[in-house]
């Protein structure tokens, strides 16, 4: 861009610690979003998780001692965004609780909790965009994560974008708001309950007959692509951010390669 | 199948086995939860609603003494004996010894959560004493000797094939080939043995939805109308209810009625609502010559100042679990408590002699479609997750040390980063070139069921520096 232009907001990205580990397109597809919509890009080093699983786990001191080494990382920075609804709501919303009883460090995680972004409704809400670098033709669902549609309201964000993607086809599944069974721990400690939930989910996806499921969440993705691949589906999964960026050089989410 | 690590889990098994119970289950969210929406959709002033009557809730819960003692004050100027009962056996024992006072030996009940909470049928028959639940799927149940399911369609785990059968077995004085195909038919015959019974109780013993403190009024609702022939039949009628029921006067319990019946059946208002104030006055029909009302604490007044209290808050409309993946899947059975779903997982550890130990709030996704049904706002999410914060305290050192190791490591940000490089080469050289594990040792619990996704083999934060490195900013 030209100089001259005003400054350029500085979003720190906050990568969250499964796309770090599984899936690094997806923070790569994001940056690509968000440099999109006229932002410089910075990845502290210092982050790692956000805490959700212990203070989902029950325990809140070790959450919370997370909780301000997340907000010391990203201090100084105009805004934190993050490609998951779950992630940005404990940034969000729990952080502030997790500092109850702790004024100083209650304002604190108050003032951050302010400048934190769940990705797509970052890009709609607070850049305004409406034009995506990302093509695809073919018809996509789009599954909503628990925590983003329930604690961020986060849901005609990733739909108003998908609708500026030029040949895709939206189809809405039966049941939309259903959990989709992943739970994080959950998924571990209570396998068969989790998979049964997972059933539903994968046989709403299928009678839709989408090409592809997007999520903005890649804890529900790995649940619904685990499940899709174990029954033979030829339904390929990715974030969301994935579509809307182009960053599809990857194979979709449990896939060898991408199946024409 | 590898041994289940919980008495959830091993039910939870059995649960998903049962096909039955999985065609009931598929049945629940096209009925009760698409219901609650449309009436939902009816009515503008739905959340407003909502808010009013968490604003109620709370203010009474906060006034509760004062409150409780004006119900008494009032019940008693109306005639009625209102008994308090701090735990579960005191409130049996005092229904035990107004059925003795009253020589009585049949008995009358309708639907009743706290009774079931108690344990009340049990020990009235231990006491020789004949006790009939009149509300179809109850009476169903105590056929069968089985424990309800939900809390507002206690059958609802059952199909009608399986009643007719029950009906058969359990009705020997009828005709054996009479037919019971229609849905119809199996009510009309229920009808028919019910009415006997009501006629010829001694005591009829209801629950309460709400208690009004300003005029010593019992509320109870129902579709049936068997609470009406089971409180004004008999010489004696009995409300046990538990102390969060009461609300200051009937414009508040006005709110939480429009709330309720939409909320459980997706109704407006069900189709019997009655007010209940003392027994028979001179110039009455009918009604029983004595009414009492019993108290149950049970552990509850416990959580009041406790940051568990909107517990307290629950008016028992079931939209939680109409509405929740885990009740969807395994039926409320499986949770092995008397109250299942969402509440049942908060309510339950708050019991004396449940022995929890949250057991049920750990078994959820935390999706919170719960609390965004709940009538009363109840925050069911934060809510379970205290229980889990309870359980971790005094969890054992190995629960604890897996958390705790793993925090430890994420608040080194430099050896985090090292590990997590380690892990996920590692994985990625044992998915050699596939997409997916379809079996992972120490993951089996995953894939068992599912695929694990393989991880594309490098950390974002190491591919990130790198590139930050190649073009400097």
């Amino acid at each position: 861009m030209a100089t001259g232009e005003t400054k350029k907001p500085r979003v720190g990205l906050f990568v969250t610690c499964l796309v770090d580990l599984m899936r690094p397109s997806i923070g790569f597809a994001a940056v690509r979003l968000l440099e999109a919509a006229g932002c410089d890009v910075l990845v502290p080093a210092a982050q790692t998780c956000c805490g959700q699983p212990a203070y989902n786990g029950g325990d809140r001191a070790s959450a919370k001692a997370l909780a301000l080494r997340t907000i010391a990382a990203f201090e100084g920075l105009d805004y934190v965004v993050a490609p998951s609804g779950s992630c940005a709501a404990m940034l969000k919303r729990h952080y502030p609780r997790l500092m109850a009883g702790d004024a100083a460090a209650e304002a604190r995680a108050r003032a951050f909790a302010e400048r934190v972004h769940e990705l797509t409704a970052f890009l709609v809400d607070v850049r305004g965009l409406n034009a995506v670098p990302g093509t695809f033709a073919g018809r996509v669902a789009y599954h909503d994560g628990c925590s983003g549609l329930r604690e961020l309201a986060i849901a005609r964000q990733p739909r108003a974008l998908l609708g500026a993607v030029q040949g895709l086809e939206l189809v809405e599944l039966a049941d939309r708001e259903a959990c989709c069974g992943f739970g994080g721990l959950f998924s571990i400690k209570y396998p068969g309950i989790s998979d049964a939930i997972a059933e539903r989910k994968t046989a709403a996806i299928t009678a839709a007959e989408p090409a592809l499921v997007l999520a903005g969440e890649i804890g529900c993705l790995l649940n619904i692509a685990g499940k899709l691949a174990r029954e033979g589906s030829d339904i390929a999964c990715r974030h969301v951010a994935e579509v809307l960026a182009g960053e599809m050089s990857a194979p979709p989410i449990a896939r060898t390669q991408v199946r024409k | 199948m590898t041994r289940a690590a919980s008495p959830l889990e091993a039910n939870a098994a059995a649960a998903l086995a049962d096909r039955r119970l999985q065609r009931a289950l598929a049945e629940v969210p096209g009925g009760f939860a698409a219901a609650r929406e449309r009436a939902k959709a009816a009515l503008p002033e739905f959340e407003a609603l909502r808010r009013a009557a968490r604003d109620i809730k709370d203010h009474t819960l906060a006034n509760l003494d004062l409150y409780l003692e004006e119900f008494e004050d009032n019940a008693t100027a109306a005639r009625t004996k209102v008994h308090w009962a701090p735990t579960a056996a005191a409130a049996s024992d005092i229904i035990l010894a107004i059925c003795r006072e009253s020589a009585a030996r049949l008995i009358t009940k309708s639907k009743s959560m706290v009774s079931e909470e108690i344990g009340l049928g049990a020990r009235l028959q231990a006491a020789a004493l004949e006790v009939i639940e009149t509300d179809l799927g109850d009476y169903l149940l105590q056929i069968r000797a089985e424990a309800p399911s939900h809390i507002i369609a206690p059958a609802i785990h059952l199909g009608a094939a399986d009643i007719a059968a029950d009906f058969r077995r359990h009705h020997r004085q009828l005709p054996p080939e009479r037919d019971l195909a229609s849905p119809e038919a199996l009510v009309s015959e229920a009808r028919g043995v019910l009415r006997e019974k009501f006629l010829a109780a001694d005591v009829g013993i209801t629950g309460a939805n709400f208690l009004v403190a300003a005029t010593g009024s019992a509320i109870i609702v129902t579709n049936e109308g068997n609470a009406d022939l089971t409180l004004s039949l008999p010489k004696v009628h009995i409300v046990l209810a538990s102390i969060e029921k009461v609300v200051p006067t009937l414009e508040e319990a006005f709110v939480l009625l429009r709330l309720l019946a939409r909320s459980a059946t997706g109704q407006e208002i069900t189709a019997y609502t009655t007010f209940v104030t003392g027994p028979r006055r001179p110039q009455d029909h009918d009604g029983p010559e004595a009414c009492h009302v019993v108290l149950l604490d049970n552990g509850r007044s416990d959580l009041l100042g406790t940051n568990l209290r909107e517990v307290l808050r629950c008016i028992r409309c079931g939209a939680c679990m109409n509405v929740c993946p885990v009740y969807g899947a395994i039926g409320g059975h499986a949770y092995g408590s008397v109250y299942p779903g969402p509440i049942g997982a908060v309510l339950t550890p708050a019991l004396p002699g449940t022995h929890d130990g949250g057991e049920l709030a750990g078994a959820s996704t935390f999706c919170g479609r719960c609390e965004s049904v709940c009538p009363i706002e109840i925050p069911l999410v934060a809510l379970m997750r205290r229980w889990r914060e309870r359980a971790f305290a005094s969890g054992s050192w190995r629960q604890r040390g897996m958390l705790r190791a793993w925090a430890l490591l994420a608040a080194h940000p430099r050896a985090y980063h090292l590990m997590a490089r380690l892990a996920v080469a590692t994985l990625h050289l044992l998915a050699r070139g596939r997409g997916a594990f379809s079996r992972l040792p120490f993951a089996d619990r995953w894939t068992r069921t599912r695929d694990f996704p393989a991880p594309q083999g490098h950390t974002f934060q190491r591919l990130w520096a790198r590139q930050q490195r190649k073009q400097p900013p």
